[in-house]
């Protein structure tokens, strides 16, 4: 087991009290298993997958991340478990703007220190970045950046990729082709997948299918 | 990972190349300007130390004649004998073929031990001192004195600048002065029951110790130069302060995907700090050398400042001293700490989820501004509390701290209000658009109008408080230098007769009879004048009870310089005590300009009975055929022509000094002004970087690249001309503050404020030459912008 969510609960502030937006959720995922976790805005997803990462806190519940309890580690910690056991691949992907796309690629995993020169060359190549290696992320355009966020992420190895929309800035002939080279890679490297989406299409496309609704999983 | 982290964290500057540069080049000009001022305070310092440790200046209790300049060899025997612990002194100007050189001759037996702490070195020892004569002397004095002595002369920094020092018997014998001294220091722990000085030396003064050093009446300018050094290192900290700001706002994207990535944030605090101490370290060390040549520049003209204004001897050259270097980098790191503690704390608190889109650039957006505006408002308040309340020099200078920083802190607020109302007036589109687009400006551009607002304020209240000094100094010399002709004589003997002759030759001739004294424990120059035309004429008071001259004349009463007044608090109407037997009630209060001592005027009657021995050697002489009288003095008298000065040469002389006296101020109002300008570049240059997605829009609007990088031009020059403009009355209170408060303080004499208003518009013309200049390359880059890269902005995978 990679991932066990047991009763998360989340609330945040808001003018007339707390606003609880995760109310009891469990879930659970094996390793190399892909899970795609659906629902409306504001259903909590995307709070889900944050709480998961570490980098937010939840108020009630457990998280555990292959076997170490995420809830009750200390930021250091959970910045620890970010750099060597979790991989999170952003909507807006979150490139160093000022790190050609080479050093973008081997960043996390040279934090981690775990670089592999020769797994960063491979997933390059894999996602067509070879060509594009000493350009700097704002010559890309939104596809080929979001494949330098995905090889950043799995050149690190991690042991659960979370994604955050990963395609919700693409096109759609893009967004498929990009998820069939993330999907592809993911299962290569024995990773589990937690994505966050929107799309039925893409959802479709994963071993497991979670839905949430106002804070419940469905 | 931290070597990762801090390659991450330094490759935004190796993508932000400007960035760095007016960083670093800010820190690097305010380190320089204040290291500068730093480092002439430091040789400063040194020189009143090596003369007070040479000399005694300062350290001891004296005694010295109460007139004449010279005390009897016997009476030093007299008080030995008589228990009193003092150790004789003399000192004298020798004649050597490169100058003359001041010599000090000390008993070494007897001077108190922290005096001429001279190493013994190079084979010397006491029997040489005593016997064989040793002269001890700085390298450059050294260097004068081996062509023109015969004794062996060693070279010893330590020594006060332009002293040398010597055994008293070595001394008497170069200054032909046997059986002669010149003061007396007494030891600080004396036998009990000493017969009073009165009694062996009724001769001889005792001068508190305080009262003879050059430190405590140097202190205030030193002070004055340092403030000048804050204030442009405060100009440069504008300029590092805006651009770690800009910075730390464009990384915070980088912050949030680092720690998203799993970077602690404590680990990526701790790198960002010590990114900044290494570039404060570099930028110091810059701003160090910089202000190594800075001071090695400026140094001779402070030297000439606080020899003719203070009598203190201070050397022309640098030495390179590791306590002022170590503090230059200091205040880069403090400095820098100071200008990105904001932003780091901002860093630091900033949640891993927050939005990581830059903020606008701004510090007094909105709220901010009226907060601002509402400090500003607090410390106008305390400086009017201390304008009306408050005494000394460093509530002066906190006065003048209160008004700089209050009117730095409202400008935001003015500027807003300023461009809300051109933006009310505004018909078309196109200059809505433009002021409503200079509003939003406005923020960013801040810190860099502040940094203007005081450079132009200071260059105006100093250049105001200088130009007034010289209109009232310039007064003062045609008051004083009214003679056409001065003479003065070496020989005493020949005084009567050259008086005489003169008597004989012109219409009125002034004696100058003068002794050093003692006045209400002051040191002063008491002067015995021959009333007349002259001084009934051209003498102006600062206060007076009437009828001065007369009663002068008369030997009823004395005329005291403002310093004088000042020191000893005695105003018209007070009783002084002009001599341990006379008290006379003071009937006008004179200036004395550029005068380090008192002054007390009698009348020439009273002060040659009081001083039977004192002869006058220098006369001011009035006539109308100055060249006749000169010829006349010169063939048939036999005087030589050095002896005689003209009215003219002494005025442009004293002219000259004047101006060598304030190049320093004027050297720091330049370069104050160029770090704002320049503040006002590296603003517009970054504003420049992130300015197209406000600017796009106006661009597919129909607003040509051309236009646009002429309203930028314009938006910049309108706003320094907005800055300039409230420098203006800004400057003049702080000359107001500089004339009325800071000057009493640091020297002794108030004056008058003239308002020059050519100046004023000279400098408002070059403040917006300036900001035109450092808008230009901004300006241009923008006419330039590719299409290509406006259209990003409207790109939906940017």
């Amino acid at each position: 087991m990679v991932l066990s969510v047991q009763n998360v609960k989340k609330s945040f502030p808001g003018a007339e009290g707390p606003v609880p937006v995760l109310r009891g959720v469990s879930l659970l995922l094996e390793r190399g298993e892909t899970l795609a976790l659906t629902g409306e805005s504001g259903s909590g997803k995307s709070t889900l997958l944050h709480l998961i990462g570490g980098l937010d806190r939840v108020d009630e519940g457990s998280i555990a991340v292959d076997g170490r309890e995420v809830t009750t580690m200390s930021d250091t910690e959970r910045a620890d478990l970010r750099r060597s056991d979790v991989g999170v691949i952003f909507q807006q992907f979150n490139l160093i703007p000022s790190l050609t796309v080479e050093a973008n690629i081997a960043f996390q995993a040279r934090l981690a220190g775990s670089f592999d020169a020769d797994h960063a060359k491979r997933l390059s190549e894999a996602l067509g970045l070879a060509d594009h290696l000493t350009k700097y992320p704002e010559a890309l355009s939104g596809g080929q950046q979001q494949r330098v966020a995905i090889a950043r992420t799995l050149t690190a190895r991690p042991k659960l990729v979370l994604a955050d929309e990963p395609t919700g800035n693409l096109d759609e002939a893009t967004a498929s082709e990009v998820l069939g080279q993330m999907l592809g890679l993911v299962r290569e490297t024995g990773a589990a997948l937690l994505m966050v989406t929107h799309s039925q299409t893409v959802a479709r496309r994963m071993e497991r299918h979670v839905h949430l609704s106002q804070g419940h999983v469905v | 990972m931290i070597w990762a982290t801090l390659t991450a964290l330094l490759s935004h500057w190796r993508c932000n190349r400007l960035q760095f540069f007016a960083m670093v080049a800010g820190l690097a000009l305010a380190t320089a300007l204040w290291s500068g001022v730093q480092a002439i305070n430091a040789e400063a310092r040194a020189s009143y130390d090596a003369a007070a440790a040479t000399l005694g200046e300062g350290q001891f209790d004296q005694l010295l004649p109460r007139s004449g300049d010279k005390i009897d060899q016997s009476t030093y025997i007299a008080l030995r004998r008589a228990g009193w612990q003092v150790s004789p002194v003399i000192e004298g100007r020798l004649r050597t073929e490169m100058g003359a050189v001041r010599l000090v001759g000390l008993e070494p037996l007897t001077t108190p031990g922290s005096i001429a702490p001279v190493a013994m070195q190079d084979g010397t020892n006491l029997d040489d001192f005593l016997t064989r004569g040793v002269i001890f002397a700085p390298p450059d004095v050294a260097d004068a004195l081996e062509a023109s002595v015969k004794q062996r002369v060693i070279t010893d920094p330590s020594i006060a600048p332009g002293a040398a020092l010597t055994d008293i018997g070595v001394a008497q014998d170069l200054l032909d002065a046997e059986g002669r001294l010149s003061r007396l220091i007494i030891a600080p722990s004396q036998p009990l029951g000493l017969p009073a000085l009165d009694q062996i030396a009724p001769q001889l003064v005792r001068q508190p110790a305080q009262d003879s050093g050059a430190d405590r009446l140097t202190d205030s300018f030193h002070l004055n130069l340092t403030a000048f050094g804050l204030l442009s290192f405060a100009v440069g900290i504008f300029i590092v302060h805006g651009t770690i700001s800009l910075a730390f706002e464009q990384r915070r994207s980088m912050v949030r995907t680092l720690r998203a990535l799993g970077v602690p944030l404590k680990i990526l605090i701790g790198l960002m700090i010590s990114e900044l101490v290494l570039f404060a370290l570099v930028a110091g060390g810059i701003g160090v050398a910089l202000g190594y040549v800075i001071a090695a520049v400026l140094l001779p003209n402070v030297a000439a400042t606080l020899q003719g204004l203070y009598g203190a001897a201070v050397s022309g050259t640098l030495q390179l001293r590791p306590e002022w270097w170590l503090s230059g980098l200091a205040i880069a790191v403090l400095g820098t700490g100071f200008a990105a503690s904001g932003a780091l704390w901002k860093i630091a608190r900033m949640p891993l989820l927050a939005s990581a889109r830059p903020r606008a650039w701004s510090v007094a957006s909105g709220t901010t501004a009226r907060r601002l505006g509402a400090l500003a408002a607090l410390l106008f308040a305390t400086g009017i509390v201390i304008a009306i309340w408050g005494q000394g020099l460093t509530l002066a200078f906190v006065l003048l701290a209160c008004l700089l920083i209050g009117a730095a802190l409202v400008l935001p607020l003015l500027l807003h209000c300023a461009v809300s109302l051109a933006d009310r007036q505004a018909r078309s589109a196109m200059w809505q658009w433009f002021w409503a687009d200079t509003r939003q400006q406005v923020p960013g551009m801040s810190l860099a109008l502040m940094a203007l607002l005081l450079a132009t304020a200071a260059n105006v209240g100093v250049s105001t408080m200088v130009s007034s000094f010289r209109v009232t100094f310039v007064d003062f010399l045609d008051q004083r230098l009214a003679p056409e002709l001065f003479i003065r004589i070496e020989d005493t003997d020949q005084s009567a007769d050259l008086e005489r002759f003169l008597v004989s030759q012109a219409p009125e001739v002034l004696p100058l009879l003068s002794v050093d004294t003692d006045i209400e424990g002051i040191p002063t120059e008491l002067f015995g004048v021959r009333v007349g035309p002259t001084y009934r004429k051209n003498w102006l008071f600062l206060d007076d009870s009437g009828n001065v001259w007369d009663r002068v004349a008369a030997g009823r009463a004395v005329v005291v310089s403002e310093q004088l007044a000042r020191r000893a608090d005695l105003w018209t109407g007070d009783s002084v005590m002009v001599a341990s037997e006379l008290s006379l009630p003071i009937a006008g209060i004179v200036a004395d300009y550029g005068n380090p001592l008192g002054q007390a005027i009698l009348s020439e009657a009273v002060f040659r009975r009081l001083h039977p021995d004192v002869l006058p050697v220098s006369f001011g002489v009035r006539t109308e055929d100055p060249a006749e009288l000169r010829r006349r003095l010169t063939e048939d008298y036999g005087l030589p022509d050095t002896a005689i000065t003209d009215q003219a040469r002494i005025k442009a002389f004293s002219l000259s000094v004047f101006e060598r006296t304030f190049t320093v101020t004027g050297a720091l109002n330049v370069l104050t002004l160029a770090v704002a300008a320049f503040a006002i570049l590296m603003s517009l240059l970054t504003l420049a970087s992130i300015r197209l997605p406000q600017l796009a829009p106006a661009w597919a609007l129909g607003l040509t690249r051309r236009r646009l990088g002429q309203l930028e031009l314009l938006r910049a020059v309108v706003l320094a001309m907005v800055t300039t403009i409230l420098a203006i009355p800004l400057g003049l209170m702080l000359a107001g503050v500089l004339l009325s408060y800071v000057n009493v303080e640091a020297f002794g004499w108030k004056l008058p404020l003239y308002v020059f208003p050519g100046h004023y518009a000279l400098l408002t013309v070059f403040a917006l030459l300036a900001a035109a200049l450092a808008a230009l390359w901004p300006a241009l880059r923008l006419a330039r912008t590719p299409p290509s890269d406006l259209l990003k902005v409207f790109a939906n995978d940017r």
